[in-house]
């Protein structure tokens, strides 16, 4: 199954977004990945590096990110894990967790999902 | 400049960001999240303990290590970017026992690039890179004029001043600081100040 993980600068946010998506797909591997080391608002190479560690099978992980330096960051990390399959999604976090793994829990491949998550940010709530 | 000379002036570097990371915050308290001077502070403290164990090295290995804990343990978007900028100038001057105007020109531009790259970023949306490619162009110009190093340094940093100044007077684009758009102008970046003190000491080391 695809995996997912939460980057943000709040290591709050990243495990309520993580809670809240396992409220509907229980089954998805998703890891937070926020704020760093000693609990300050910020990206970790580190933190995100292991999460993607922990979530990582051969059907891939797809990062979601805050803003900023988690986008950068992610990046970055990607790049140093040259031949796995792993994709940054440019969508709301919480919206794109919830679709994405759920999607991903019904069987979905990452192709798949990631078509999901495009339509994500088109979505209006009012 | 060679290994040794270059792991000195990254200390100095180190130890003028340790002095003003609170200005550089409150710069960025200003406009943006008011981490710029702390985190960049953390990220030299550790690049100083990494420097003992490089004296063997060529200054493009050093040059890359600095990159790569930047990157690691900066924590906000000036690991990430000068990270990038330190790895890009690293494999720029590989192979090289010594970085002369030339070689350091070409590291320079190779880190424009890789910024602007990272950032998603181009010149006038109030980031380092006002203040990175004006000094890249006013340090070539001097150099081609007059081939020397001090001067063509000492342009650079006056460039890099101007281009501080000039990010005072245009809206932010990028970055955190975009969030408040036109309540950004009026304020220097944060970033362009770093990387201008950046190159001040490494103009006073040659």
């Amino acid at each position: 199954m695809v995996g997912f993980v939460v980057v943000s600068h709040s290591a709050k946010l990243a495990e309520g977004v993580v809670d809240l998506a396992r409220m509907m797909a229980r089954e998805t591997p998703i890891a937070a990945a926020g704020g760093l080391e000693d609990g300050s608002f910020g990206t970790s190479f580190e933190k995100i590096s292991n999460a993607v560690d922990a979530v990582y099978s051969d059907d891939g992980v797809i990062i979601l990110m805050d803003m900023g330096s988690a986008v950068m960051t992610a990046e970055m990390v990607i790049e140093t894990m040259e031949g796995r399959k792993i994709v940054m999604a440019d969508c709301p976090i919480v919206e794109g967790a919830v679709t994405g793994t759920v999607s991903a829990e019904s069987g979905s491949s990452l192709e798949e999902i990631m078509e999901d998550l495009e339509q994500v940010g088109a979505q209006k709530k009012l | 400049m060679n290994t040794e000379k270059l792991i000195a002036t990254i200390r100095k570097v180190g130890a003028k960001i340790e002095a003003e990371k609170d200005f550089l915050t409150e710069l960025d308290n200003v406009i943006a999240d008011g981490d710029h001077g702390i985190n960049l502070a953390r990220g030299f403290g550790e690049v100083d303990k990494k420097l003992d164990a490089m004296a063997d090295k060529e200054p493009g290995d050093v040059l890359k290590t600095v990159g790569m804990t930047l990157v690691s343990t900066v924590g906000g978007a000036s690991g990430p970017l000068y990270g990038t900028g330190f790895m890009k100038m690293g494999a720029a001057v590989k192979g090289k026992a010594e970085i002369d105007v030339p070689s350091f020109l070409e590291g320079l531009q190779t880190a424009i690039e890789g910024v602007m790259q990272r950032g998603r970023s181009t010149k006038g949306e109030k980031t380092m890179l006002d203040s990175m490619i004006p000094a890249k162009e006013a340090m070539e110009a001097k150099w081609n004029e007059t081939q020397d190093a001090k001067a063509s340094f000492a342009a650079g940093v006056a460039a890099a001043w101007e281009g501080v100044e000039y990010t005072k007077t245009i809206a932010a684009t990028k970055g955190r600081a975009s969030y408040i758009g036109e309540r950004s102008i009026g304020h220097q970046d944060p970033g362009a100040t770093s990387f201008t003190m950046l190159l001040e000491i490494v103009a006073g080391e040659v």
